[in-house]
């Protein structure tokens, strides 16, 4: 008998007698079996987190105990759903989120054809292939549980509790089930491959590794949604994770109609056949909120195990963890810096910890990226939640507001940001090109032109003397050719890496016709006053990725129109 | 028949701890008599000893000893109907001048969060008349998009003539007063409902208890709701101000010695203020939607404060105002390059997007041009940059600052018009033939 002793928002007490809950046990609360999970137990008495609204919750309503923790349901037919923080099927619910409503996250009677690929009698280790399943061109990989001698293995169609096979005294069936919070232990392989955005400022300048971890830290405005959203479009993994945390309503709306209609480039398939949504928006309640990434991470981690790469994008984990410090301060625990619980820091490192590249039993390369969109209060990259991620994430896209509002998009401040990854990726990258090398003079050029702002803000750019006025101009050419890309541009939108060591390579070729023309003292300004450098900055929005050859063409145009015109000045 | 508890342990300003009697459910209505007073409650937290009970309306002279619950057993709720159209209400949805309504039905002001798989995402514009919003901010069906005002700006007048210049088919527009003073309150309600007969008044004034602002914009979306998914309306839900909003809330969480967040707010002043923003929005398969201009003025002007910081990171953009346009007399004093409308991408043309963005990107670079001239004077700018200088003055005189409501085509017919004081080469947003068609034609 559990029973109600009190209730304050999302947190509610229980006394038990003759029952042996246990710690993160998944409960149902009162008559109308809201969904919670316990967070404290001491002798007599339970503190349950309830995952819905407890509005008319009663003193004395009975808790039901499940003995289960709180898990995801993993099967195939995951992909292309759209979750809830507790794995509800939103599909299935109604306009309005009602409490206690109940949706098994997946098809429980669609029949699915099982091939295996093992023998009955083989000897299995626990995570090894023993069948694949096919759905909507996407390869499931049922992988065995359990170590032992299999048996009874059948081959067919089968829904995903039906009994596929045996391993000693265990039933091996398509659905599992894994506990959000545990971290399974993982040997982790070294992270050398990118994961390809599509995005110049990201992929050439400041790049993340398959298996690696990121943050997006940016104050309302400053296009967190969109650059998250492009990510998820456009990345190179075989599965996305996308988890609204506590955001907008339309913006999960958005993705629900878009992502559809979307093609993947690779396999021509809609996108959201490799997506699995997970959407708590901001007026959802606050307890499912928090449990959303870890839900996230877990059916991310299914994937990995089966060896494909899972890009998991969070927007945002503040919302996550002030959902925390929602419901620490309910409990009357001691508040730290700006009321966040003291363990926050050990939370967001237990997120991006479980981000990582491994070899699996069957010796394939599977990868969890993280990639945690954080929204400071008010645009402070000192607050507790920004500082914390930076520490446990190796990529920074710092964002900015006054980039934003010049619409200089994505907003990544090429100063302020960085990367972990280059050595590892130095290698992937010097098979295209130059790579780190032209990766170094732009930040040259970069950093050199920022510190020349300040006297361009002050005394104007016809300050300064020629040589700096050009570096100047090849920063302006960098920033407005190569770092800015537009999101909603059909062709700008993904740039593939040929492309963007082509428009980098054309650029570094654009710095040094000027330098030739300086020598023969010609302004700077004028020769950046060409039509061509124009066209040039376009081209990025003409010349498809599969014509990247084009700017072979271009590169030689450009060189004869400088060789002519450096000749012919001044005559 | 009134079953009345008497047991109050405790008053301390808005809560009343009460013994805890049987049966009586989380976030319930309670009615509280003490000698000749009536008032509503809201339980607010339950234990087996108190249950404590957020007291909606005047304290002074509860009397302790004399204090009766009577417990409803049901939360919160307001009579709907479409005779409160027109009308001005209090916080509970009742006529303020005592007319009898007939009332359709009582709804719960407190609901579950929309399915977002059922939302439509906004994609239809909504006119506002104001050339700053509609060709760079544009507004759209079913959006959420804040002003974040200034104190000593007319603000009321903004809102006054957006409330009545504002466009769209079978229309009906919702203010919702919040925390106002007097003035202020008869200001809006007089030159709002005189243009406009569609308008519905739910006034909160100043010196109201703080939980009644508490309950205002919820019962007004309540009733924006029935309006628009039951009766099919376009709703404008304008709810004026909400930094009086956050500041009660933050009184109540301090008397409910709750751990503060920034500022004193509380740490759950996010989800309170998406509880309210969210429930903007259009529904699959519903006729009606609802689009909200929330108004908060910037504590001392500073955009970082948590009140416009959490709104920003809900809200779908924010249209903001700038203290030295209103120096300069420009009216409406909209600075569009702090200003941003997220869903206007999705719902305008090609070429609207490159107008937009030219008009941006050239006024930003003004700006900048202006700010420099004022440090080398403008005789050292280059014969570009004086150019510049010309554009932005215009772009303000003549764009941003206007007496009366502008249609599409005058706002697109001023912003090219703008446009070609500047070279040709300075264009690079636009298509060859967009200049061809709208700058040299």
């Amino acid at each position: 008998m559990v029973e109600i002793t009190s209730i304050n928002g999302p947190i509610v007490n229980a006394r038990y007698e003759n029952e042996y809950p246990l710690m993160n046990e998944y409960v149902y609360v009162g008559k109308k079996e809201l969904i919670g999970e316990i967070i404290r137990v001491t002798k007599d008495e339970i503190t349950i987190q309830v995952y819905e609204d407890t509005t008319s919750l009663k003193l004395k309503e009975n808790v039901k105990l499940t003995s289960s923790l709180l898990s995801a349901y993993l099967a195939p037919g995951i992909l292309g759903s759209v979750y809830d923080g507790i794995q509800r099927n939103l599909f299935n619910l109604e306009e309005r989120v009602v409490r206690g409503a109940k949706s098994f996250p997946l098809n429980m009677e669609k029949k699915y054809y099982f091939k295996p690929s093992v023998k009955n009698g083989e000897y299995i280790k626990r995570g090894q292939i023993i069948g694949l399943v096919e759905d909507n061109n996407f390869i499931y990989k049922i992988l065995s549980e359990f170590e032992g001698k299999i048996e009874d293995l059948k081959e067919g169609d089968f829904n995903i509790k039906e009994i596929i096979a045996r391993v000693g005294e265990n039933s091996v069936r398509m659905l599992t089930k894994r506990p959000l919070r545990i971290t399974n232990k993982i040997k982790r392989i070294p992270l050398d491959e990118p994961l390809i955005t599509g995005q110049r400022i990201i992929d050439f300048m400041f790049p993340i590794s398959k298996g690696g971890s990121a943050s997006i830290p940016g104050g309302f405005g400053t296009g967190k949604t969109v650059l998250q959203q492009t990510l998820a479009k456009y990345c190179n993994a075989d599965v996305i994770i996308y988890i609204g945390c506590g955001e907008r309503g339309n913006e999960m709306t958005e993705i629900l109609e878009e992502f559809p209609k979307l093609v993947d480039p690779r396999n021509k398939q809609p996108l959201m056949n490799r997506t699995v949504l997970i959407a708590n928006t901001s007026d959802m309640p606050v307890s499912a909120r928090e449990s959303s990434i870890y839900l996230g991470i877990t059916i991310g981690e299914y994937f990995r195990d089966m060896g494909y790469s899972v890009a998991l994008m969070a927007d945002s984990t503040s919302r996550w963890a002030e959902a925390m410090r929602e419901l620490s301060s309910r409990m009357g625990e001691l508040p730290m810096e700006e009321g966040y619980p003291a363990d926050v820091s050990s939370k967001i490192a237990s997120i991006y910890e479980r981000a990582g590249k491994i070899e699996t039993v069957n010796k394939e390369i599977g990868s969890l990226s993280i990639i945690g969109a954080v929204s400071p209060a008010g645009g402070d990259f000192s607050e507790p939640i920004t500082m914390h991620t930076k520490r446990f994430t190796s990529v920074f896209w710092a964002l900015d507001k006054t980039l934003a509002n010049a619409r200089f998009y994505p907003a990544i401040n090429y100063l302020n940001s960085y990367s972990n990854y280059i050595e590892n990726l130095k290698q992937w990258w010097e098979k295209i090109g130059n790579w780190s090398e032209i990766r170094q003079e732009f930040n040259n050029i970069l950093s050199k032109d920022e510190q020349l702002q300040k006297i361009v803000k002050l005394l104007g750019i016809q300050s300064l003397p020629e040589e700096e006025k050009l570096t100047v101009y090849i920063a302006e050419i960098i920033k407005e050719a190569f770092l800015q890309q537009n999101a909603f541009d059909e062709v700008d939108a993904f740039c593939s890496t040929e492309k963007q060591m082509e428009i980098a390579k054309t650029i570094l070729l654009i710095f040094n016709i000027f330098k030739q023309g300086m020598l023969q003292k010609i302004p700077v300004e004028t020769l950046k006053n060409q039509k061509i450098i124009n066209e040039f900055i376009q081209s990025k929005y003409f010349i498809k990725n599969d014509e990247y050859e084009k700017y072979e063409d271009l590169r030689e145009k450009i060189k004869q129109y400088y060789e002519n015109f450096i000749k012919n000045y001044g005559e | 028949m009134r079953i009345e508890y008497e047991g109050a342990l405790e008053i301390k300003g808005n809560l009343l701890f009460f013994e805890t009697i049987e049966n009586v459910g989380l976030n319930e209505e309670v009615t509280i008599r003490s000698n000749e007073k009536t008032l509503k409650g809201i339980v607010s937290s339950i234990n087996e000893k108190i249950t404590v009970i957020e007291i909606l309306g005047e304290v002074y002279e509860l009397d302790l000893q004399n204090i009766k619950v009577e417990f409803k057993y049901k939360p919160v709720q307001i009579p709907l109907s479409e005779e409160m159209s027109g009308k001005v209400l209090n916080s509970f949805g009742e006529s303020l001048d005592n007319s009898i309504i007939n009332i359709e039905k009582y709804q719960n002001i407190n609901v579950g969060a929309y399915n977002p798989t059922r939302r439509l995402y906004p994609k239809d514009i909504v006119k506002t008349g104001f050339s700053s919003i509609d060709a760079l901010n544009t507004l759209i069906k079913g959006q959420k998009l804040p002003i974040f005002a200034l104190s000593g700006l007319p603000n009321d007048e903004f809102v006054s003539k957006l409330a009545t210049q504002i466009e769209i088919e079978d229309s009906v527009v919702i203010l919702g007063a919040i925390g106002l003073r007097h003035e202020r309150a008869e200001f809006l309600i007089n030159n709002i409902v005189k243009n406009n007969q569609n308008v519905t008044v739910f006034l909160n004034l100043a010196n109201e208890p703080a939980v009644n602002s508490i309950v205002l914009p919820r019962s007004a979306l309540t009733f924006a709701e029935y309006m628009a998914f039951e009766k099919g309306k376009n709703v404008i839900v304008i709810l004026y101000d909400m930094t009086n909003y956050a500041n009660a809330l933050r009184e109540i969480s301090a008397k409910k010695e709750e751990i503060p967040g920034k500022k004193g707010y509380p740490g759950y002043m996010y989800s309170d203020l998406a509880s309210i923003y969210e429930r903007a929005g259009i529904l699959k398969g519903k006729n009606g939607s609802i689009t909200q201009i929330p108004i908060l003025t910037l504590p001392d002007d500073d955009i970082t404060h948590p009140i416009p910081d959490l709104t920003g990171y809900i809200t779908e953009g924010q249209i903001t105002m700038d203290r030295n346009l209103y120096k300069k007399g420009i009216f409406p004093p909209v600075n569009v390059l702090t200003s941003l409308s997220r869903l206007m991408n999705s719902a305008i043309d090609k070429t609207h997007k490159r107008f937009a963005s030219q008009l941006y990107s050239s006024y930003a670079k003004a700006k900048k041009i202006e700010m420099f001239a004022s440090i080398i004077g403008e005789e050292e700018l280059s014969e570009t940059e004086k150019k510049y200088l010309l554009f932005s003055k215009k772009f303000e005189k003549e764009f941003v600052n206007q007496d009366i409501g502008r249609t599409f085509e005058e706002t697109f017919d001023k912003g090219w018009e703008l446009l070609k004081l500047l070279p040709e080469s300075e264009l690079i947003r636009l298509t060859d033939e967009e200049i061809k068609k709208y700058i040299n034609g």
